[in-house]
């Protein structure tokens, strides 16, 4: 009897956001699919062929024929588009390596301290998150820029004589993404080093390890979960980057996000848009559903 | 052995250069919203003039008004939706479509903005569904809830289900043995759920970006079009407004939870 009326709860505690995402979430990939495949046009909606309800099965197949893989050889014929693809991931990926490299320690330092101090740290870790995204990369404008405070300073103290051309570059963008991602790398790495079993490092002790030997073959490893969550954490969304390359980048700065929304928004071309999200799908498929498993995974553990 | 377990002068200065790289961007923010020059690298004076002057902008405040209302609808829906989706993920057992709905959960967590954004908006524009308020809030629940149901399920992960079953077998329904004994355990994650939500919320650009129809222009859509200009003071003071207020809010609710955990650890 019990039993029963959980399952009934169950269900509904399953239907109801699944159905949700179903609709807001799924559904919309596919129609983005759809539309990758379709043409351009001027009407509205500005692309076609358009697919109604109760349409006869002919009209239904000559709508069908029409959908083709154009929008997908047109992007991967032309270097830009190609171009834009590397650069994001190359960006991205120098991002997360400076990421683990940075965070490691601070989360290491976070674990290490003393119990009472940690919920704190923590916290000073995760206010910067709260407080918005974009203040955050505006921040670094000011800081950055030709004028900015960090030339001000490297002036005054005459190390440069001349200001560095630091803000609409490269440089500038992944200083943006390490600083904007950084509590999403800290977070994963210090939850992997504080459930770590104390003993193994007292173990390596006791068989002889020296203090760092304990650290590369003990510590790293058995954090390197953490490190995996977090550098997907990290990596994936700043693939995709559309406000840090908008901001802090240049004029050689065309990450996919950016070209997304400038093909969208300024060349009005749904489709060539939608087909370049489905290739950063196709691109950051693997990453995700890795991303996916370890928080199944992590769900199934406990 | 304590060597190990307390603090080098190597992690203590790795945990102060940290903390100093994400707070000196925001501190130098700040100052500089004080500064009575027009130039905001040249330091002025101090001066409130541009906190003033912001209560004159019509188009900010419209803007931070739509933000609080989009921001406020979508946490809460976002809040109940995400909940769900936590106890179906731990304890809904192993229903079909399982992996498939984990997926979905943990999809959007990662999801770059521009696809989110542009795949809902082409679903409006399918169904027809005119661009406005409705569409922001809708595109916030959707991608919000999954944050919720991170958060709530790992509260739920250490949930003791015992008490809710004994609820059960003396004949409460569901309902009831959920929201009068599972829900008052799980409430400090359900709400700090609301928080993350409603700041998330209050927080995006892209996806408003998208989804927003004219006349509902969002407050980080209003201030990305103003520092499209260029760095401003007042561009600074409403960024400096916003950090006070998230900072207290998010510091408030941190202290309210430990209270309430600190209530329910003494019972």
């Amino acid at each position: 009897m019990a039993l029963e009326k959980r399952s009934n709860f169950a269900h509904l505690t399953v239907a109801v956001p699944f159905l949700w995402l179903a609709l807001f979430f799924l559904l919309p990939f596919l129609i983005v699919f759809k539309i990758s495949l379709s043409d351009d046009a001027v009407a509205q909606p500005p692309y076609g062929p358009v697919f109604s309800l109760g349409e006869g099965w002919t009209v239904l197949r000559d709508k069908l024929a029409q959908l083709d893989l154009e929008n997908y050889a047109f992007v991967l014929g032309d270097w830009l588009y190609i171009y834009s693809y590397l650069q994001s991931l190359l960006l991205a990926a120098l991002a997360t390596a400076i990421l683990v490299l940075v965070g490691y320690p601070v989360a290491y330092a976070i674990a290490r301290s003393p119990r009472g101090l940690r919920p704190v740290l923590l916290l000073l870790v995760i206010l910067p998150f709260f407080t918005s995204f974009l203040i955050r990369v505006y921040a670094w404008i000011g800081i950055l820029s030709r004028e900015g405070l960090l030339n001000q300073l490297l002036i005054s103290f005459g190390a440069i004589s001349q200001p560095l051309e630091i803000l609409s570059t490269n440089l500038a963008v992944v200083i943006g993404m390490v600083y904007s991602y950084f509590p999403f790398m800290v977070l994963p790495l210090y939850a992997a080093l504080e459930r770590m079993d104390d003993s193994l490092l007292e173990a390596a002790a006791d068989l002889g390890a020296t203090p760092s030997q304990a650290f590369w073959r003990v510590t790293v490893p058995v954090s390197a979960p953490g490190i995996v969550a977090g550098a997907l954490l990290c990596f994936i969304p700043a693939v995709g980057e559309f406000v840090i390359p908008d901001l802090l980048g240049g004029s050689d700065t065309q990450m996919i996000g950016r070209t997304v929304w400038n093909e969208f928004a300024v060349n009005r071309s749904w489709s060539v848009s939608s087909a370049l999200a489905i290739l950063i799908l196709l691109v950051l498929l693997v990453p995700i559903l890795i991303y996916q498993r370890m928080q199944l995974r992590e769900l199934e553990s406990r | 052995m304590a060597m190990r377990k307390g603090l080098s002068p190597v992690t203590v200065t790795a945990l102060a250069g940290g903390l100093a790289f994400l707070y000196v961007p925001l501190i130098l923010l700040v100052i500089y919203s004080f500064n009575d020059s027009r130039l905001v690298t040249v330091w002025g004076g101090w001066s409130t003039r541009w906190y003033l002057g912001l209560l004159h902008n019509q188009a900010l405040m419209d803007a931070a008004w739509v933000s609080l209302k989009v921001a406020t609808v979508a946490a809460t829906l976002a809040t109940i939706l995400g909940t769900l989706a936590a106890l179906a993920l731990v304890r809904a057992g192993a229903f079909r479509g399982r992996t498939l709905f984990a997926g979905l959960v943990y999809a959007p967590l990662v999801m770059p903005e521009v696809i989110t954004g542009l795949a809902l908006l082409l679903l409006f524009v399918a169904i027809d569904f005119d661009r406005g308020f409705w569409t922001v809030a809708l595109a916030h629940v959707t991608f919000t809830m999954c944050f919720v149901a991170v958060i709530v399920q790992s509260r739920l992960l250490t949930f003791d289900y015992s008490l809710e079953e004994a609820a059960l077998d003396l004949g409460a329904t569901p309902f009831r043995a959920f929201f009068s004994v599972t829900l008052p355990v799980i409430l400090p994650a359900v709400a700090a759920g609301w928080l993350l939500a409603f700041t998330l919320s209050l927080d995006d650009l892209v996806i408003a970006n998208f989804t927003a129809g004219p006349g509902n222009t969002t407050l980080p859509m209003r201030i990305y079009s103003q520092v499209r200009l260029g760095v401003t003071p007042e561009v600074n003071a409403i960024s400096t407004v916003f950090i006070v207020v998230i900072t207290a809010v998010v510091l408030a609710a941190s202290l309210a939870m430990k209270w309430q955990q600190e209530k329910i650890e003494s019972r």
